[in-house]
């Protein structure tokens, strides 16, 4: 975890936020002169109340540094609010075109969930570091620096005791800190594991129940929390205790300072005004490095977003593709795979393919989950490269090519595809945003998507909901069809198109994709029997190699 | 478990402010409990499709006002009481602390001003030593009063989690189904609860009697002078967190829906990615940009609120310097009263912060409250009118019984909405001791609302379903499943060993129970490989396992429940022809002769061991007999099932080439 106060990738990544950071600078220099500034009024002030009269230039002076505070901590606020807000904007940014620089196998890889929640809510953890620790990181420069500078000038005793006392705030911090470390993160790990305990109960209760067990898990539940009780305040008594030793070095140095002065006070040798000052700055030289330490912890949940999101975006694209990408070859191109080998972080998903697809030829791809399968279509897709060998279409090898270019060639109909929340129009169109209404019209009717399309309330400008509320799963693979349809495209992907789908369903979909390969290269994963029919090849991948099957008669006859 | 509260190295929770922190006169730079981020950025989204239990109770929330909020922390805060004496503690001691700081400052003033007047020093002693004391003394306040409210917020939290959960369990309605984002939470919902305590009330409370007791203290020395700082203090305490509220409610509702699209937006470009990539399409980031430009107006306002509390401080204390001097009061108690006024009207500003946060919670609470209050538990005896102990269901269990009960389906009708088409219509079926059925048809038929209705987990708007003459409706939750259960749609898999869950099926099982059932599901072999065998603990929501496996998985937990009547939703789903007949064939072999086995399926084959199928299309019944009388006669049965053999015959002949 990186616990360092400062990311200095943040400037370099953000730089519209340089200025913001540099304006927060300044302002923590100018607290720090209006803190010491407010104390001097103030103490001239109660010193000359001495002689029973108000002093009027101090009185306006103090009034005058309390308001030019309160000026300046409104303007930190909203610099450091503006400086949350444009981070935030530029990473979100950042983030998402990094989704589509590397493409969707990594976005797969990197947990989909997990980067939504960072883009989404996550990044949001942000706000406590820059509108509350920050300032006070800068404060806690400034203010001491200015405070004991005013203090020499006042009286240098005073300020020796300050000067040996607060370096013992972040000593005392880190050796602490350091020693409760350890206990601390073996805790964690606890702690964690039965707070999600909690979550993995709650999220399988309809199972619990199926079981007769959900009442009974009651009682596990009320163990665990109070499991998670111990164990939070076993590690609280000692992270406490690090607290109380910073609080009673503010507080005792507070003593230390007023005691000896008011005694010196007794024998003359230091003046009321001055001893007040010393007073009423001793406890601000402390207080901005300790608030700025335990604001620190209130922070580390943005910290540790702030460094997912910088990393994640910054993380070169596996497929890097050349400087000047080839123009992208013809789809109607004869594919080939020479040799490929791809192997994911676990597993070798094929081995040593070489195979070729001729244009025009419809090839099914067939064998257990699992073996290798849709990396066959992520390779032409470009989703993947390969770990050893090349695919190349009419010879040129697709590592080398414009990929947005070269997809453009191509047509895809996933597993179950992403209905985006939009108008079902709009998700149709992804792939050819202006198409006209009468092409529109022309797809929805290839992919028998026009039944599904009258029963709707808003016909193709019904909304779809959050990830494609509202349509089943074979309406939405009729969507997926219609897209593949309007792209229009010479080659065309089709991984399990019918595997969610019943008889029926299935039926519908089989008749609307014959009639989007006719005419083009197809290559097509299938899950089910029903497919194989249209097929000129069959290719089995088991195991990450591939073998060609001959149909026997009995399957040609269907 | 976003919350810093559970944090061990939660240092001081967040501190004080820039603005508090008025020209030296402030405390000593101490930590004061439960200060506010003193940022007011905006409420988190909570968004209304993320509520967790389900649209109705809570859906109202974020338009309703103070009175919900409120009504939903007393809820809550029933929950308190059993803890009310520690938190009271909590509270005075908090007092304490705050007082004590405030304390430090006014006697080290008065010690000062006193000496300038020259005293002997013994007339000091008191103060010197009172100065000494009261430093140490506050640290010390401040750790145990830190201590004592998180153990009972925590003793508290242990219940609020078995509560909702007890809830949770207890309802039937087990259709609604929750989201990850949702679940989480739910989580930090009932965090809420913690933060409403150790936040906004133990340190509201602490502040709001210190202030009065500064009040007090100021009226000793000087009435005028009192009613000065009480207007300071009514300012900072009442007028500015009213303020700060409004503010961040405000805020909250204008950024909520920013916020909520954006997350939808994120999830789109994540989840949709590759349909993005493929189909070239352009994300979107004007959303991020909109809602950077928003939060940034609605700081400068928040922001306001804290420079006012600065501003506010400062020209108290200079109108209590100028009441006091004009009253003629003594100058070494003027001193007192600028210096008490700085720290009474900054302890009173806590108060902005524990406002902010307390708006904060309000989603989060009712939504908590709603689960407490809703529909709640029935009561943990058995259920009137039921049968009692000794009847089959005790026995079911143990896995001893001979035969299990009749079921069976009286003219069962299920409607999920008003209006919409039912899912079951009518249907009559019958299922005695022993007999294996089918239930098979399109997607969308009802097959699933039919094993729904046999578990109890859906209840029918007419008809029932009967177990040996009594109706299901009538069992006790718990009992039901002793007799009834199996491979539900949806079947989750625990983030726990591969043994933990499978014993969920049955909590006594032995190894070689555990191997069969495991064996007839097909996942021993990988079991077997497995380093840690029947130890390996399976992923988050069993990510560490294929899909195949984890249907695996689920159908070994089933088959080691062996309830007298197995229910099998979709057992082979995920798995490729070849396994799913194998798969199936075992799981069948597997299920004892006297107990009776209802499998829904949309594939066809292996159906032919089967004592009946039934077609169900449109939630009716339309065919029914066995396998070869169906094959014969036409109808949808044949339809598919010559197309299904058709394809399947062609596939199964398949072979490599030479």
């Amino acid at each position: 975890m990186n616990r360092r106060p400062f990311d200095p990738r943040l400037l370099r990544r953000v730089p519209a936020a340089r200025r913001d950071l540099a304006v927060l600078a300044v302002l923590g220099g100018l607290t720090a002169l209006l803190v010491v500034a407010q104390a001097t009024a103030l103490a001239t002030l109660l010193a000359t109340a001495v002689d029973g009269r108000l002093h009027r230039p101090a009185l306006a002076g103090f009034v005058a540094a309390v308001a030019a505070r309160a000026l300046v901590s409104w303007g930190q606020g909203t610099v450091a609010a503006r400086a949350a807000a444009t981070v935030k904007a530029t990473l979100r940014g950042d983030l998402l075109r990094a989704v589509g620089r590397h493409g969707p196998t990594w976005v797969a890889g990197q947990r989909a969930g997990q980067l939504a929640t960072l883009t989404g809510r996550g990044l949001d953890a942000l706000d406590p570091y820059f509108t509350g620790y920050l300032p006070q990181l800068v404060l806690s420069v400034t203010v001491p620096l200015a405070v004991l500078a005013r203090i020499v000038l006042a009286d240098w005793s005073s300020a020796l005791i300050i000067a040996l006392t607060i370096p013992l705030i972040p000593v005392f911090g880190a050796l602490l800190g350091w020693q409760a470390q350890a206990a601390t993160e073996r805790q964690w790990r606890r702690l964690s594991l039965l707070g999600g305990h909690f979550l993995d109960m709650v999220a399988g209760l309809p199972t619990l129940r199926a079981f007769g067990r959900a009442r009974a898990q009651v009682d596990v539940v009320r163990r665990m929390a109070d499991g998670h009780r111990q164990a939070t305040m076993r590690t609280l008594r000692i992270a406490f205790l690090s607290a109380l030793v910073l609080e009673l070095v503010a507080t005792l140095s507070v003593a230390l300072v007023a005691v000896p002065v008011g005694i010196r006070l007794l024998g003359g040798g230091i003046t009321l005004a001055t001893a007040l000052l010393v007073l009423l700055l001793t406890p601000e030289a402390y207080l901005p490095l300790r608030a700025a330490g335990s604001r620190f912890h209130a922070s580390m949940e943005g910290l540790t977003a702030l460094d997912e999101a910088l990393t994640l975006s910054a993380t070169p694209a596996a497929a890097a593709t050349a400087a000047t990408p080839l123009p992208a070859p013809d789809g109607r191109g004869e594919i080939r795979f020479e040799g490929v080998t791809v192997e994911y972080e676990r597993t070798t998903a094929l081995r040593d393919v070489t195979l070729t697809i001729r244009p025009g030829e419809r090839v099914a791809v067939i064998g257990p989950s699992g073996a290798g399968k849709s990396t066959l279509l992520n390779l032409l897709l470009g989703f993947v490269a390969p770990t050893a060998g090349r695919v190349t279409v009419d010879g040129v090898d697709l590592a080398e090519v414009d990929l947005d270019a070269w997809r453009r060639q191509l047509a895809w109909v996933p597993q179950r595809a992403h209905l985006f929340a939009g108008s079902l129009a709009d998700n149709i169109r992804l792939g050819v945003p202006d198409a006209p209404d009468t092409t529109l019209a022309r797809a929805v009717r290839d992919a028998a998507l026009d039944e599904v399309v009258a029963a709707l309330p808003d016909g193709l400008a019904t909304v779809l909901g959050e990830r494609g509320h509202g349509l089943s799963s074979g309406q939405r693979q009729r969507v997926a069809l219609a897209r593949a349809f309007l792209r229009d495209a010479p080659l065309v992907l089709l991984d399990e198109p019918t595997a969610r789908l019943d008889s029926a369903s299935e039926a519908v979909v089989l008749a609307a994709t014959r009639r989007l390969v006719a005419g083009r290269t197809a290559l097509l994963v299938a899950h089910r029997p029903a497919l194989l029919g249209d097929a000129d090849r069959i290719l089995r991948v088991e195991d990450g190699r591939v073998t060609e099957l001959t149909p026997t008669p009995a399957g040609k006859a269907s | 478990m976003s919350d810093a509260l559970d944090r061990p190295d939660d240092q001081g929770r967040p501190d004080q402010p820039v603005r508090a922190v008025p020209g030296g006169v402030s405390r000593d730079g101490t930590t004061p409990a439960g200060r506010d981020p003193g940022a007011p950025t905006p409420a988190e989204a909570n968004p209304a499709e993320l509520l967790p239990g389900g649209p109705a109770p809570t859906a109202a929330v974020p338009a309703t006002g103070a009175t919900t909020g409120a009504r939903a922390e007393r809820t809550v805060l029933r929950l308190a009481r059993p803890y009310l004496g520690r938190l009271v503690g909590a509270g005075l001691l908090a007092a304490a602390t705050e007082f004590a700081g405030l304390a430090l400052m006014a006697t080290a003033t008065w010690l000062l001003m006193s000496a300038a007047g020259r005293p002997t020093l013994d007339r000091l002693t008191v103060a010197i030593v009172a100065v000494r004391a009261l430093a140490v003394s506050r640290g010390v306040f401040r750790y145990t009063e830190r201590l004592a409210g998180h153990d009972a917020v925590l003793r508290m939290i242990t219940d609020v989690r078995a509560r909702v959960f007890a809830t949770l369990a207890a309802r039937r309605d087990g259709a609604a189904q929750r989201t990850g984002d949702a679940l989480s939470r739910l989580v930090s919902d009932v965090e809420a609860v913690q933060d409403l305590l150790l936040r906004v009330l133990v340190p509201g409370a602490a502040a709001a009697l210190v202030s009065l007791l500064a009040v007090g203290g100021a009226a000793l020395i000087s009435p005028p002078a009192a009613g000065v700082l009480a207007v300071g203090v009514l300012v900072a305490g009442v007028a500015l967190p009213a303020l700060a509220t409004g503010l961040t409610r405000r805020a909250a509702d204008e950024v909520a829906p920013l916020r909520g699209a954006l997350a939808v937006d994120a999830v789109d470009l994540t989840h949709g990615a590759a349909d993005l990539a493929a189909f070239g399409a352009a994300s979107a980031e004007g959303r991020a940009r909109r809602l950077a430009r928003l939060e940034r107006r609605l700081a400068a306002a928040g922001f306001a609120v804290d420079a006012a509390g600065v501003l506010i401080s400062g020209l108290t204390a200079a109108a209590v310097v100028a009441v006091a001097l004009r009253a003629g009061v003594g100058a070494v108690l003027v001193g007192v009263l600028a210096v008490g006024t700085l720290a009474a009207v900054e302890i009173a500003l806590a108060l902005v912060g524990a406002a902010r946060q307390r708006a904060q919670l309000r989603a989060g609470l009712a939504r908590v409250a709603a689960l407490l209050t809703g529909p709640g538990p029935a009561p943990a005896g058995p259920v009137a009118g039921t049968p009692a102990a000794g009847t089959p269901a005790a026995a079911g269990r143990t896995g001893a019984v001979a035969a299990g009960p009749d079921v069976r389906f009286d003219g069962v009708t299920v409607r999920y909405r008003a209006g919409a088409a039912p899912a079951l219509d009518g249907v009559d079926l019958d299922l005695p001791a022993g007999r294996r059925v089918a239930v098979v048809g399109p997607s969308g038929a009802g097959k699933s609302t039919l094993a729904g209705v046999l578990t109890g987990a859906v209840r029918p708007d007419a008809g029932r379903v009967t177990l040996d003459g009594t109706d299901v409706a009538g069992y006790p939750p718990e009992e039901l499943p002793r007799m009834i259960g199996g491979l539900l749609a949806e079947a989750y898999v625990f983030h726990a060993s591969v043994r933990e869950n499978l014993l969920l099926g049955r909590p006594g099982a032995d190894e070689a129970e555990l191997t069969a059932a495991t064996r007839a599901a097909g996942l021993l072999d990988w079991v077997r490989d497995q380093p840690a065998g029947w130890d390996t603990v399976v992923g988050e929501q069993g990510g560490q396992l294929s899909g195949g496996q984890r249907q695996r998985l689920a159908l070994a937990r089933a088959l080691l429940a062996a309830p007298a009547v197995l229910v099998l939703d979709e057992p082979t789903e995920g798995l490729d022809p070849a396994a799913a007949d194998a798969v199936l064939a075992s799981a069948l072999a597997a299920t004892p002769a006297g107990h009776s086995v209802l499998l829904i399926s949309h594939r066809l084959s292996g159906l032919a061991e089967l004592d009946e199928i039934v077609v169900l299309d449109a939630g009716r019944v339309v065919q029914r007999g066995r396998h070869a009388d169906l094959v014969a006669q036409p109808g949808w049965y044949r339809d598919q099932w010559l197309l299904q053999e058709a394809a399947e015959r062609g596939y199964l002949a398949l072979t490599p080439t030479p």
